[in-house]
């Protein structure tokens, strides 16, 4: 261990927190039993999907696009995974076969 | 108890691929934690306080002399500034479910988030249970994944370069379910957009507060039409038991 047991703990009790904090703000900003202004409902309707699709550009956010092989594995794969599930409609099979795809082609095809 | 025996075996099959993907990333972040040598004991006391993918991969290099702890609160802000949007689509979900909720706040992870959100929930289970059943699987699939990694990681045999893809791939399907009801269609085509134009502006460390923010403002603006459309397509027919955030 690079420094002392005491100072470690502190270090994840801080991280730990911390992460908390971002998770528990819009549930003591808007408690149990307080109404919630309508603007909030309205966001958190439309938040959900807006969320996803940013989750998506997030997952895929250090793909590098401006050399070789330009993003291929990962256009692939996600081109599979939706084209799967519009298909067939079964999550496991989707992600199942996208993942295993993707890690084929970085292990065995673009390496 | 028995109807919680219910809701994990009924929720177990919506958290496969939660399942797959959080025991190879915990055991990427079990390898790193206890390449700075800390013992497996630490990586699940981490997992079981933190339980933050990115976040914990950014924690292991907190681990030096002399680090200040306003540089820890920072930069776990920094990484984590987008759980703060989850919370507001859980209001009216989590506020109906009694103490369970504070765990399941603490709970809220990317992967458990979306969910939470998205799972329509089984006729013959009660919700609260199953929602719970969710997180709890989810977060001892973290664990289970970070002890394995701190314990054994470095003398796996295979090769699972590539295996992190199974949480691109759950977040696609996802997309692609929420795509197939009408009102979703603007704010995904929204999130993607201010996304990408975020990162190219941004760069991949610093992309997601400017994008939190401009969504906000967009879906604000749009308020008007997107409420519209909320209201006509097809809210009426949405049931009592339907997952979604509503």
């Amino acid at each position: 261990m690079p420094i002392d047991a005491l100072t470690s703990l502190l270090i994840i009790l801080v991280v730990a927190v911390t992460t908390f904090a971002t998770r528990v703000v819009p549930f003591l900003l808007f408690p149990k039993g307080k109404e919630i202004p309508p603007m909030i409902q309205y966001l958190g309707k439309v938040l959900t999907p807006a969320v996803i699709g940013m989750l998506v550009v997030y997952c895929l956010r250090n793909t590098t696009i401006t050399q070789r092989p330009y993003g291929a594995a990962e256009l692939i794969s996600c081109v599979t995974v939706v084209g799967l599930h519009i298909w067939k409609r079964n999550n496991l099979l989707s992600i199942g076969v996208g993942t295993v795809l993707y890690m084929v082609l970085i292990q065995m095809v673009f390496v | 108890m028995n109807g919680y025996r219910n809701a994990f075996r009924r929720a177990f099959p919506y958290t496969i691929p939660v399942f797959t993907g959080y025991i190879f990333i915990g055991i990427a972040f079990g390898v790193m934690y206890a390449e700075k040598g800390y013992s497996f004991l630490w990586a699940i006391l981490m997992s079981v306080l933190v339980y933050a993918g990115s976040g914990q991969y950014l924690a292991v290099n907190f681990f030096v002399p002399g680090i200040s702890f306003l540089h820890i609160i920072f930069m776990t802000l920094m990484v984590n500034v987008r759980h703060i949007f989850y919370g507001i689509s859980l209001l009216e979900k989590f506020n109906k479910i009694g103490r369970k909720r504070w765990y399941m706040i603490f709970a809220l992870t990317d992967e458990t988030y979306s969910l939470l959100c998205t799972t329509k929930i089984p006729r013959d289970v009660d919700a609260e249970k199953f929602l719970f059943a969710i997180s709890v699987l989810d977060h001892s699939y973290w664990i289970l994944g970070s002890a394995i990694g701190a314990i054994a990681g470095t003398i796996l045999p295979i090769n699972s370069q590539g295996i992190d893809f199974a949480m691109t791939a759950l977040f696609l399907v996802i997309f692609v379910e929420q795509w197939f009801e009408k009102k979703n269609r603007i704010p995904e085509v929204i999130g993607v957009a201010v996304a990408l134009v975020c990162l190219w502006i941004f760069g991949a460390d610093n992309f997601i507060l400017p994008t939190m923010i401009i969504v906000i403002a967009v879906l604000f603006i749009g308020k008007k039409r997107l409420d519209e459309k909320t209201l006509s397509v097809d809210d009426n027919k949405e049931s009592e038991v339907s997952g979604t955030c509503r």
